[in-house]
C-alpha cells in the first residue's frame, strides 16, 4: 500500500486519524489498507456501497473489532482499543446500524445500560429518568423514559439509540445509518442536534445512504469502494454526481440487457397489491400494480425500508397481502402455500442468505435440491442416481466452485453460497424467478456471474425479477428499471436512464 | 498477503483428502467406540458378560428405550424435544390393558373381547392421537416444545392414573374362550432365538433409517431442523413435518408401552417414568444435535446400546444403582461435550 500521508490531506485540527487500516475475515478482506481522518468540530461523511467497508471500519474505530493491521492515532498518540468500552473510555461512542436495545427493558434503562448511575440503595433511577427526560427534550421526541422499548415503533427506537449515544459526553460520535427509520421531521431535529455538538466541539462521523441528506450535515467527505479509500474532499468541493462516480466506479462492467429476442406472454402479473406493516398502521408495500413478461429482467431499486423484501416475499408467499391480487401467467396464485406457488413456477431467492436461503446443517447438494426433491421422488423414496444427476446439472450450469456435491455448504464462499440457493430455485423450473439482493455480500467477480446467468436464463424466457440497493447494479442485465419509495414505484425507466436519476427518484424530494 | 494465504489452503485441502486424522474418527465414531470399550471392560470383569443369551437379554431391555429413542430422535432432528413419551407409553400401556379386560358396551348389555391384533391397532391409533396433540400445539400454536409435551407429560400421567385408579392392570393373558390369547408374545416369545421385542426394534430402526435416509419426507426433516426459514421458502411443507415427527414419537411410545406391559404382563399408570430422559440421552450420545437438522439412526441405535448395555454391566458386576446414575449421567455429559467439539470445530471451519 502507498504511504498514508499523501492520500489524506491533514489540517491542524485532526482528533483522530486511522492509518492503512486493514481487516480481513479469512479469505475476505473487508478493508484494504484505510486512511481516514476525523476533525474537531466537524462532520465527516462516510459514502460507499453496500460492502465497501464503511461499517467495519466504524466498528474498528469504536473498539467492536480489532483490525488485522494498522495504526489508529488519537491525539497524536498510538491507541489500540481492545473493546467497545475501551473505545468509550477514550470518549467514542457509536450508534449503531443495528439496534442494539434490549427490547424489554425500558428507555431509561436502555440509555444507561451497563452505565447505570450508583446510588444509595443500588441504582438511582431517579437521577437516570431526569437526565433521559433532558435527552429526549432535546430531541424534541416525546417519549415517556419508563416506556419499554419493544412498544416504540421503529422509528423512536432509533432516537433512543441516539440517545443513548448522546448520554455518554462522548469527543466522538459516530454514527451508522442514524436516519434510515426516522421521519423528515425527525432527520431536521437530529441535523440541529448535530449542528449543536459541533458547536460544543464534538467530532461526528457520519453514515448514510441517503447522499442528499447527508451532504447538507457534512464538512468532508470520505468516499470508500471494496475497502479502500477513493476520495476525500472537503464539503465545498464536492456535489451529488462526484459522490456517484467515486462510490460507484467506473471500472467494472456487470454486463449489459440480453437483447435479440422478442418477450412472451405476461409471465407475472401484479395488481394492486397492499402488504400492511404487522407492528404498525401503515403499509410497506401500497397498492403497486406490476407486470413482467417472459423473457424480461426487471430491477427493483430503492433504499432501506422502501418495502422491496416485503413486495418480493410476498409474491412468493412468505408475507400475507392485504389486499391485491397475484397472476402466474393468467391464473391466479394468491391465495397458494410457498410449496405450491414454487410447483406452479414462481420461486425466490431471499435477501439474507444464512438465514433464509441455506440449511447450514445440510451439504452443497442436499441444498441444492431441496426445493424440487418431488421431481427426484419415486413412489416413496428419492432416486439417488436422479438426484446426482440434477447435483450435477446445477452444479455445472450456475458454475458453483466446489469440490462436489458432498461438500460442506460452510466450505463455501459467500458467492458460491449465493449460487447454490439460486441453483436451488432455478431447479425446480421456474417460469418467475424473484432475487431479493442477490449480489449481497458476494465480490464483484461473483456478481458479475450472477447477473450472466441471469440474462442467459431470461434468453430461454425466464422473467426475472431481482431488487438491488446499489444503483450501478441497475444498470446491468436489467430491461426495466423500476424505483420504490415508501411502498410504491415512484419511477420507471428504461436501461438508457442515468444513475443520478435513479438516485435521485428513491430519495426524499420525489415523494414528496 | 495472498501468496502468504494460499500454501495454508493447499496443506488444509492435502489433509482432508488424506483421511481424517486418528483423533477425527474416534470423534466421529464415538458412540461406536464407547460401546466396543464396554462390551471389552465388562467381559474381563465378568464371564456371563459376553454370552450370546445375555446380549439377547440386554437386547430386550434395551429395545424399549430403543424404541422411544427412534421416536425422539424424529423429534429432535426437527429440532424439538418430547417430554410425554415415558407418559404416553404408560397411558398407552393401561389404554390396552384396559383393551384387554373387555369393553363394556351397556346399552347392549354386552361386554366386547377385541382380539389381540385390534388392541395392538387401536393403542397405535391412540398413541397417534396424543402424538398429534403433542404436535398441533407446537405447530400451529406456537407452544414451545419443551413446555407443550411437558403439559401433555402430565395430562397423561393423569389421565393413566384416572383410568385404573392408580392400580395395576395384572390380568393381560386373555381367555381362550373369548379369543384374546396372546398378548405376551411381543414380549416373551421368540423368533430363532431372538426376542419379539428386539426383532420390533431392528425392523422400526431400519425402516425409520430408511426413511431419513431415502425418502422426501426424511429430507424436509432434516431441513426444516436445519433452518425451518430456508425449508419453508424451499416449499417444505414445515408444519405438516412437525405435525408427523410428534404423531410418529406417539406411535413408537405406543409401541414401547405395548412391548413393556407384554414383558411385565402387567399395564400400571406409573410405568415408563423417567423413560424420556433416558431416550433423550441414547439420542444425544448418538450424536445428534439438540439444535436440530444432525443426527442418524444408528447414532441412536448405539447410544441406546451404549446407555443399556453400560447400566446392565454394572448390574451384573454387582455395582450399586446409585452408581449406576452416576456413571450413565457422566456418559451423558461426555457425550454432550463431543457433539460440542465435534459440531464447533465445524461451525469453525465455515
Amino acid at each position: 500500500m502507498s504511504a498514508p500521508e499523501t492520500q489524506a490531506p491533514r489540517r491542524g485540527d485532526v482528533v483522530l486519524s486511522a492509518h492503512n487500516i486493514a481487516k480481513s475475515y479469512g479469505s475476505i478482506h473487508a478493508l484494504k489498507g484505510v486512511n481516514f481522518d476525523i476533525r474537531y468540530g466537524q462532520v465527516t461523511t462516510l459514502f460507499g456501497e453496500n460492502g465497501a467497508g464503511k461499517s467495519t471500519l466504524m466498528k474498528i474505530l469504536s473498539g467492536v473489532v480489532q483490525p488485522t493491521s494498522g495504526e489508529i492515532v488519537l491525539d497524536g498518540e498510538g491507541v489500540n482499543f481492545t473493546s467497545s468500552t475501551d473505545a468509550r473510555d477514550h470518549g467514542i461512542s457509536i450508534i449503531h446500524q443495528e439496534l442494539s436495545l434490549a427490547p424489554n427493558l425500558s428507555v431509561r434503562d436502555n440509555v444507561f445500560m451497563g452505565r447505570e448511575i450508583p446510588g444509595a440503595t443500588g441504582v438511582d433511577f431517579a437521577e437516570e429518568e431526569r437526565q433521559v427526560r433532558l435527552l429526549l427534550e432535546e430531541l424534541e421526541e416525546d417519549i415517556d423514559p419508563l416506556t419499554p422499548v419493544e412498544d416504540l415503533r421503529l422509528g423512536q427506537q432509533q432516537i433512543v439509540e441516539i440517545a443513548r449515544a448522546l448520554s455518554i459526553d462522548s469527543r466522538i460520535l459516530i454514527m451508522d445509518e442514524p436516519t434510515s427509520a426516522l421521519s423528515a421531521a425527525e432527520v431536521e431535529v437530529l441535523f440541529k442536534v448535530i449542528r449543536d455538538l459541533t458547536a460544543k466541539g464534538v467530532s461526528i462521523v457520519y453514515i448514510s445512504h441517503h447522499l442528499e441528506e447527508a451532504l447538507e450535515i457534512t464538512d468532508h467527505a470520505v468516499v470508500l469502494r471494496d475497502g479502500t479509500m477513493t476520495a476525500y474532499a472537503p464539503r465545498a468541493d464536492i456535489d451529488l454526481e462526484w459522490i456517484v462516480r467515486n462510490m460507484v466506479g467506473e471500472h467494472y462492467d456487470l454486463g449489459s440487457p440480453p437483447s435479440g429476442y422478442a418477450f412472451g406472454e405476461t409471465a407475472l402479473s401484479v395488481v394492486d397489491l397492499t402488504v400492511a406493516d404487522p407492528n404498525a398502521g401503515f403499509n410497506l408495500v401500497d397498492r403497486l400494480s406490476l407486470d413482467v413478461k417472459a423473457g424480461e429482467i426487471v430491477c427493483i431499486y430503492g433504499l432501506m425500508g422502501a418495502g422491496r423484501t416485503e413486495l418480493l416475499e410476498t409474491l412468493a408467499g412468505r408475507l400475507k397481502p392485504k389486499s391485491g391480487r397475484i397472476f402466474l401467467e393468467g391464473e391466479e396464485i394468491s391465495s397458494l402455500s410457498i410449496a405450491d406457488r414454487i410447483a406452479c413456477g414462481l420461486a425466490l431467492v431471499p435477501e439474507d442468505r444464512q438465514r433464509d436461503g441455506l440449511v447450514q446443517t445440510m451439504s452443497v447438494g442436499e441444498n441444492m435440491s431441496l426445493a424440487s426433491i418431488m421431481n427426484f421422488t419415486r413412489g416413496l423414496f428419492t432416486s439417488r442416481r436422479i438426484e446426482q444427476s440434477l447435483i450435477a446439472d446445477t452444479i455445472r450450469k450456475v458454475t458453483v466452485k466446489t469440490s462436489g456435491g458432498s461438500a460442506p455448504i460452510g466450505s463455501l464462499s459467500g458467492g458460491n453460497q449465493q449460487k447454490v440457493v439460486i441453483g436451488k430455485m432455478l431447479a425446480t423450473d421456474p417460469t418467475v424467478l424473484l432475487l431479493d439482493e442477490p449480489s449481497r455480500g458476494i465480490d464483484i467477480g461473483a456478481k458479475a456471474e450472477v447477473f450472466k446467468l441471469l440474462a442467459e436464463r431470461a434468453r430461454t424466457g425466464l422473467a426475472v425479477v431481482f431488487s438491488t440497493s446499489e444503483v450501478s447494479e441497475c444498470l446491468s442485465v436489467a430491461h426495466r428499471i423500476i424505483v420504490m419509495h415508501k411502498g410504491r414505484i415512484s419511477a420507471e425507466f428504461d436501461s438508457s436512464v442515468t444513475k443520478e436519476k435513479i438516485m435521485a427518484a428513491s430519495g426524499e424530494s420525489v415523494a414528496a | 498477503m495472498n501468496q502468504a494465504i494460499a500454501p495454508k489452503a493447499e496443506t488444509a485441502k492435502v489433509d482432508k483428502v488424506g483421511g481424517m486424522s486418528i483423533g477425527q474418527l474416534l470423534l466421529e465414531g464415538r458412540a461406536f467406540f464407547a460401546l466396543i470399550i464396554i462390551i471389552a471392560v465388562f467381559s474381563y470383569l465378568s464371564p456371563n458378560y459376553f454370552t450370546v443369551a445375555n446380549f439377547l437379554i440386554m437386547a430386550s431391555h434395551v429395545a424399549i428405550y430403543g424404541i422411544l429413542a427412534i421416536g425422539m430422535l424424529l423429534v429432535i432432528l426437527n429440532g424439538g424435544i418430547d417430554l410425554s413419551v415415558g407418559s404416553i407409553l404408560a397411558l398407552c400401556g393401561v389404554v390396552a390393558g384396559a383393551l384387554m379386560q373387555g369393553v363394556e358396551l351397556s346399552p347392549f348389555g354386552v361386554i366386547l373381547y377385541p382380539p389381540v391384533w385390534a388392541v395392538v391397532v387401536l393403542t397405535c391409533v391412540f398413541g397417534a392421537f396424543v402424538g398429534a396433540i403433542n404436535g398441533i400445539l407446537v405447530a400451529w400454536f406456537r407452544v414451545p416444545a419443551f413446555v407443550a409435551t411437558l403439559g401433555v407429560m402430565y395430562v397423561a400421567r393423569g389421565i393413566a392414573l384416572l383410568q385404573t385408579n392408580g392400580l395395576t392392570y395384572n390380568n393381560l393373558s386373555g381367555r381362550p374362550e373369548l379369543g384374546n390369547t396372546g398378548f405376551d408374545w411381543l414380549g416373551f416369545n421368540r423368533l430363532a432365538g431372538v426376542p419379539i421385542s428386539v426383532i420390533v426394534l431392528t425392523v422400526i430402526a431400519l425402516l425409520a433409517g430408511l426413511m431419513l435416509a431415502r425418502s422426501a419426507f426424511g429430507r424436509w426433516l432434516y431441513a426444516s431442523g436445519g433452518n425451518e426459514r430456508a425449508a419453508d421458502l424451499s416449499g417444505v411443507p414445515v408444519k405438516r413435518v412437525k405435525i408427523t415427527v410428534y404423531t410418529l414419537s406417539g406411535i413408537l411410545s405406543a409401541i414401547a408401552g405395548l412391548v413393556l406391559s407384554s414383558q411385565l404382563t402387567s399395564a400400571g399408570p406409573t410405568a415408563g417414568s423417567t423413560y424420556e430422559l433416558t431416550a433423550i440421552a441414547a439420542v444425544v450420545v448418538g450424536g445428534a444435535a439438540l439444535t436440530g437438522g444432525r443426527g442418524t439412526v444408528r447414532g441412536t441405535m448405539l447410544g441406546a446400546f451404549v446407555i443399556g448395555f453400560l447400566s446392565d454391566g454394572l448390574v451384573i458386576i454387582g455395582v450399586s444403582s446409585y452408581w449406576q446414575t452416576v456413571f450413565t449421567g457422566s456418559v451423558i455429559v461426555l457425550a454432550v461435550l463431543m457433539n460440542t467439539i465435534q459440531y464447533g470445530s465445524r461451525a469453525r471451519k465455515s
